[in-house]
């Protein structure tokens, strides 16, 4: 059974396709990697399934419902590790799962336990009370892990979950992002830059560039289509060598401006 | 009937959040007293002997509810425009895809707003006692709180309206100098609004403020220009308009 279904997505910015035509299904309780260099259209794709932007055309189901239509349903379907931060810094790790427990409309009884147990899993049970702005990155991301499953999602969307983070902590976050796949069959959609990664947790793969899906299948497929050795080797002879530009967007610009001014 | 029960708890949340990030920002709190207790001391002491002088009796009578109006508007139309820091810290993301409807989203972040501006406007009150502000009659003086109120949801909601539409901070200054600023000036918080220009009475009529002014006032020191059941209906109106007006602006956000 298909969870997710795709076909004939586009998206354009300003008569600028971002993403052009793709077409995709991801089975249920799948490991589903999405990779591409910068700019591929990873991210705008992710946005569109979680209900963050509107497609110009073509059709999504994301459990069966559409994200311009059944807003809601899809919204209470998925988790989401976003690529950047998206924590609130002045509250503490407490706040920030049980404000999440809330709009989710998780009873407070379970959303209590919930949160008292994953805490734990991802080791910030001393740090409950602490307030966000003093957690390291590592730190953050393993909150914001927590936060993503706290509603028992059928689905979780991580885009480039483990950037910037430590081996220790990448092994850590991955075991149990495998654990919770096998166990509750949770289906894993992500997007990674760490080629090896792909190739260890993933079922099955897409690889996006310039907004359009140059290959699909799982890891030995697209190793033996390419004849390469490494998945690294596929990527760069699929996508070629060209580094990527990427537009900065207003966020980016403003972010620059907040570190400036926090000086 | 779930939905109700659903839909208060989201907006209690959000309400909560916005209540705790002020209760933690000290910096915030005593940078946002210090601009109305400047124009108290400064405008109050400066211009009192002249204002007296010209008929117009105790300046400070005048001039404290004008103070407690503009901190309120202050306040919460920076806490409105909010939203833009969500937005950088990605905060905002969080609450976008969460499964209900974005206008509680809203609802639930301007009510905090809210909330937050009418206490900073209370605790103006209370340094303008200290500077000599005595309100006509002790009693009545907590009806002030229904105009208070209703100036800081709408221009909370004024606030998140304008930062639902805008990317950046880039547009900060401008909103600054030509909108709040011109509000806040040409509300009669300042001067008597009797023998002016017909022109600058006309922008008066046309701003809202002027009318939480004008209620404020009547109410703390017996002194009106509009009458109580105008201000209220124009107040309301506004109220909901700015209200509407932000919720749907709120819903389109993409990020």
């Amino acid at each position: 059974m298909n969870i997710i279904t795709v076909k004939n997505l586009v998206k354009k910015f300003d008569d600028r396709p971002a993403v052009d035509d793709i077409s995709f299904d991801v089975k249920k309780g799948e490991i589903f990697a999405f990779l591409g260099p910068n700019g591929a259209g990873k991210t705008t794709t992710i946005k569109m399934f979680t209900t963050l932007l509107k497609p110009t055309s073509g059709q999504i189901l994301i459990n069966g419902f559409d994200p311009t239509t059944n807003s809601d349903d899809v919204r209470q379907s998925f988790g989401i590790i976003f690529q950047d931060p998206s924590l609130d810094d002045e509250l503490t790790a407490f706040e920030n799962l049980e404000f999440h427990g809330v709009l989710y409309n998780v009873p407070k009884k379970i959303r209590r336990a919930r949160i008292e147990e994953l805490l734990k899993i991802v080791e910030l049970e001393k740090r409950r009370d602490d307030l966000v702005k003093e957690f390291s990155g590592g730190m953050k991301r393993r909150l914001e892990i927590a936060r993503g499953l706290l509603h028992h999602p059928q689905i979780i969307f991580l885009d480039e979950p483990t950037l910037g983070l430590d081996p220790q902590t990448r092994n850590h976050l991955w075991s149990y992002i495998k654990d919770m796949n096998q166990k509750e069959g949770i289906t894993v959609f992500f997007s990674t830059h760490y080629m090896e990664e792909a190739d260890r947790m993933s079922d099955r793969i897409a690889i996006i560039d310039n907004g359009k899906i140059v290959a699909e299948g799982t890891a030995e497929k697209l190793k033996a289509d390419t004849a390469s050795a490494t998945l690294e080797d596929a990527f760069l002879k699929l996508t070629g060598k060209a580094i990527r530009e990427e537009g900065a967007n207003a966020v980016d610009k403003l972010r620059t401006m907040g570190r400036i001014w926090r000086r | 009937m779930e939905k109700i029960k659903k839909y208060s708890k989201v907006i209690y949340i959000l309400w909560l959040r916005q209540l705790k990030r002020y209760s933690r920002s000290r910096a915030r709190m005593v940078g946002s007293l210090a601009q109305p207790t400047l124009f108290l001391v400064a405008m109050g002491f400066g211009f009192g002997p002249i204002f007296q002088k010209a008929g117009g009796g105790n300046y400070i009578q005048f001039l404290a509810p004008g103070i407690i109006a503009m901190s309120i508007i202050f306040t919460a139309m920076f806490g409105g425009m909010e939203v833009i820091y969500d937005r950088q810290f990605g905060f905002l993301k969080e609450t976008l895809v969460a499964p209900v409807p974005r206008w509680t989203i809203m609802l639930g972040r301007t009510l905090g707003g809210a909330t937050v501006s009418t206490a900073q406007g209370l605790v103006v009150f209370f340094i303008a006692l200290l500077v000599g502000f005595r309100p006509e009659n002790i009693f009545t003086a907590p009806l002030a709180l229904i105009y208070m109120a209703l100036i800081a949801t709408s221009f909370t909601a004024l606030g998140t309206a304008i930062a639902s539409t805008m990317e950046d901070m880039q547009a900060f200054p401008l909103v600054m100098n030509f909108l709040i600023m011109p509000l806040f000036f040409l509300s009669g918080a300042l001067f008597p609004l009797t023998g002016l220009p017909k022109a600058i009475q006309l922008i008066i009529r046309i701003n809202p403020l002027s009318y939480g002014v004008d209620g404020i006032r009547g109410i703390l020191s017996h002194q009106m220009h509009f009458t109580f059941h105008t201000d209220l209906f124009i107040l309301l109106a506004f109220t909901l308009a700015t209200l509407a007006a932000g919720s749907y602006l709120f819903s389109k956000i993409e990020v």
